[in-house]
């Protein structure tokens, strides 16, 4: 009847099913061996390429480095998918029409818009508030290729979204129009709604470093 | 001349149909399950024959023919799938987007679309007008509640029709010529009159579109329930269209249910119609709810559990019957309840033995010649074939004389009925006054206990409409908050003073109201189905 315990009944038979180790097998000392030398491997061809770059040999075989995050980041592919941000049209008002593709589209639906009336009818609809939850999306970039205005983007290469509390991995429009305004330590305003007009006298920042450029 | 009409049979996609003479071959490919795209026919309006898109092939004639103005003729042979008619329907649709904007993401038709519906089925993906587009005006409120968008329009003439021929006062009209032909209102005119929303159900595409429903919600998170509307008691059959996603998109229109309701076809009460009054009727259902049940017996107003209440109303009535004094004890039901609630009402009250039950109308309302009644109650019809006796005037005078202890109200406003002193001044008389109903206000408030009920879209059952016709309800909702349909809070007071009522559900409620009511016997829910049974006179 129920196929959840069907499946749990078909595992544990499974795990009887197991094969039994061999002698060879059972000494270990041949594991321990293998596994002592793909580390060494590691460590010995590091050692000789950082020596080797330094005397300016080997330059295009890479080697190990650890990342000094958060003062370093990693440079990132710029089609990674990373923390969304809206783009905007040139007066500063939300590109976005509100026409709720990506709403619809999200598998974690983790987005909500509230729509509103834009003065030009010929745009006619834009977001008054457009929140994303990030403690629920999965970064599908689903809503990225929903949108057929090109409003919804995830290339900010942020993907540092830690906070002390879920309400910290809440996106607001205002720091989904100026992606990385809003401080760590700020709770965001959810569900914050604003007319085209407060969409203009947005600050204008210009977009912070991105983090994850490496530089 | 009421002779019958010939039958005439012809051969649509190979399917050899029969129908009466006279009908156009739109129609007989609809019952040769053979359908052909339309958007200038309307089963209701005159036929208008502007929009060409129901071209079919018919065998002997060179050129395309439009289905919904050809009469069938006898033996004739239409074909609806063949090369030349799809090319031909496509040729069609591409002239008209030539000038239609790339609308859809703002568009609130999008999703139940007719030209994205038939564009996606016919359509050629690559479009060769090159030329640019006319512009027209945009987002116009063309009246209180019609949102007029002249680009996206297809000038089906539709719109124009249904003011002409159905609400017969001419508001719309189609000017210029070309390319620049619009729709729009009369010079000095707006789209003002009781029948005004229905413009944007015809309409197959978004260029009249509802003010109300404007990005309050996409179509497609809405469900539909079949109900009928509880504004005046015509009892136009309706769809409750409510947000699907409310568990999940919590921030749709402030997280109302309902979003909108629409006229649904039945012949014999609104057509395909209904009235603004009642389609935009629909507020009180999310808002200004009674949400709990509420003590104002002795001392400060508190909230309470439904035991509690039930079982202050139970001891009272308990303690008057031992007293033999349930002569003090009135009842006013309401005909906003179905004829389910009002039935096991008059049970649960015959069986105490209270014989002062009346039911009570609200107050009359605007009226046409069309549909809108002036009698607002959805269900009087139903209360007078149970037998129930009408007017609360006298049972309220009883109070103020300080002859009744006991007097339960159910849902009616009767400040609004008869005043706000009478209710007043009956409320001091009275030992306990109870009501029971859905909405916040006087009656409510002056009522010594509160029990919230279910409104109709949160309910099964029927109503019985100004002809005596009963239909059925479906529960669209879940009851608000704490609220509970009313027959079963009426089953609990039974349970409390012993009286032996307890119906599994609404089904069984009508198989017993059916079978012991002279008015309705023999009929049941399969019988009335969708399109509602008339009473025996
Ligand atoms: S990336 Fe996927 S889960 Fe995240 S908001 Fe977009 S559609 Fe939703
Ligand atoms: S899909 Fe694009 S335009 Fe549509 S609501 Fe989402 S971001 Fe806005
Ligand atoms: S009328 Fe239909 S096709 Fe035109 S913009 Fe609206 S939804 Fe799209
Ligand atoms: S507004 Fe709608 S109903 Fe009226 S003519 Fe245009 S498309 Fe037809
Ligand atoms: S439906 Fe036949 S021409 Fe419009």
């Amino acid at each position: 009847m129920s196929t959840l315990g069907e499946q749990l009944l078909h595992r544990i038979r499974d795990a009887h099913k197991r094969r039994t180790l061999t002698w060879w097998e059972r000494i270990y000392l041949p594991a321990i061996a293998q596994g002592l030398w793909i580390t060494s491997m590691h460590f010995w061809r590091n050692l000789f390429l950082h020596i080797a770059h330094r005397l300016g040999l080997f330059r295009d075989q890479p080697a190990s480095v650890t990342i000094q995050y958060p003062d370093q980041r990693r440079i990132t592919s710029p089609r990674l998918r990373t923390r969304h941000r809206l783009t905007k049209r040139e007066d500063g008002t939300p590109r976005c029409v509100a026409c709720m593709m990506c709403e619809t589209v999200c598998p974690a639906r983790c987005i909500y818009i509230v729509a509103g009336e834009h003065p030009d009818p010929n745009v006619e609809k834009v977001p008054k508030s457009f929140d994303i939850d990030l403690g629920k999306c999965v970064y599908c970039g689903y809503c990225v290729e929903a949108c057929p205005e090109d409003a919804i983007r995830m290339d900010t290469q942020r993907h540092d979204i830690a906070a002390y509390s879920r309400d910290g991995m809440w996106l607001d429009i205002k720091e989904l129009l100026n992606p990385g305004t809003r401080q760590f330590n700020e709770p965001p305003e959810k569900f914050v709604q604003l007319t085209p007009s407060e969409f203009r006298q947005l600050p204008q920042t210009p977009p912070p470093p991105p983090p994850g450029t490496g530089r | 001349m009421a002779e019958t009409p010939k039958q005439i049979t012809l051969t649509i996609d190979g399917k050899t149909v029969t129908v009466p003479d006279g009908t156009t071959v739109l129609q007989a490919c609809e019952k040769a399950n053979s359908p052909v795209p339309f958007y200038c026919y309307h089963p209701g309006l005159s036929i208008a024959g502007n929009c060409r898109i129901c071209l079919v092939e018919i065998v002997g004639t060179p050129k395309l023919q439009i289905a919904c103005y050809t009469p069938a003729a006898n033996g004739m042979v239409v074909n609806t799938t063949s090369d030349k008619t799809l090319s031909g329907r496509r040729d069609v649709l591409e002239f008209l987007l030539i000038n239609h904007p790339l609308d859809c993401p703002v568009c609130d038709q999008a999703g139940e679309c007719w030209l994205q519906d038939y564009y996606m089925q016919h359509g050629l993906y690559d479009p060769k007008f090159n030329e640019t587009k006319q512009k027209k005006p945009k987002a116009v409120p063309i009246g209180p509640t019609v949102m007029l968008d002249a680009e996206r329009c297809i000038l089906c003439s539709r719109c124009v029709r249904f003011t002409d021929e159905i609400s017969k006062t001419g508001e719309l009209g189609i000017f210029n010529r070309g390319d620049h032909a619009e729709v729009g209102v009369q010079p000095g005119k707006e789209l003002n009159n009781n029948y005004s929303g229905n413009v944007v159900d015809i309409c197959p595409v978004g260029a009249l579109t509802d003010r109300d429903f404007r990005f309050k919600c996409r179509v497609w998170y809405l469900g539909a329930t079949n109900s009928v509307c509880t504004g005046c008691s015509r009892g136009c059959n309706i769809q409750i269209h409510y947000n699907r996603e409310r568990q999940w998109r919590p921030h749709i229109a402030n997280g109302e249910r309902v979003m909108r309701l629409k006229p649904r076809y039945n012949p014999d009460v609104n057509k395909w119609w209904m009235c603004d009054e009642g389609r935009y009727g629909y507020k009180f259902i999310d808002e200004n709810r009674l949400t709990q049940v509420q003590l104002r017996h002795q001392g400060a107003p508190k909230t309470a559990t439904w035991d509690e209440g039930v079982d202050l109303i139970g001891a009272t009535l308990k303690r008057l019957r031992d007293a033999k004094q349930l002569d003090q004890v009135g009842v006013v039901l309401s005909s906003h309840l179905t004829n389910e609630d009002l039935f096991v009402a008059k049970r649960l009250f015959a069986e105490l033995g209270v014989r002062q039950v009346v039911f009570q109308r609200p107050k009359n309302g605007a009226s046409d010649n069309f549909l809108l009644q002036a009698d607002k109650s959805p269900n009087a019809k139903g209360a007078q074939a149970l037998g129930i006796a009408e007017s609360a005037e006298g049972l309220l005078e009883k109070a103020a004389k300080g002859q009744l202890k006991v007097l339960w109200v159910f849902t009616q406003d009767l400040s609004t009925i008869f005043g706000e002193a009478k209710i007043r001044e009956a409320a001091k008389g009275l030992e306990l006054l109870v009501f029971q109903g859905t909405n916040d206000h006087l009656t409510a408030q002056l009522a010594h206990v509160v029990l919230p009920s279910a409104v109709c879209a949160e309910k099964d059952g029927t109503l019985t409409n100004v002809d005596g016709r009963v239909q059925r309800i479906h529960a669209a909702l879940g009851p608000w908050a704490q609220s509970r349909g009313d027959w079963e809070i009426m089953q609990d007071m039974a349970a409390r003073l012993g009286v032996a009522l307890s119906y599994p559900d609404a089904p069984a409620i009508f198989a017993d109201l059916a079978a012991r009511e002279p008015a309705f016997n023999g009929l049941s829910y399969q019988l009335i189905g969708d399109q509602g049974v008339l009473l025996k006179a």
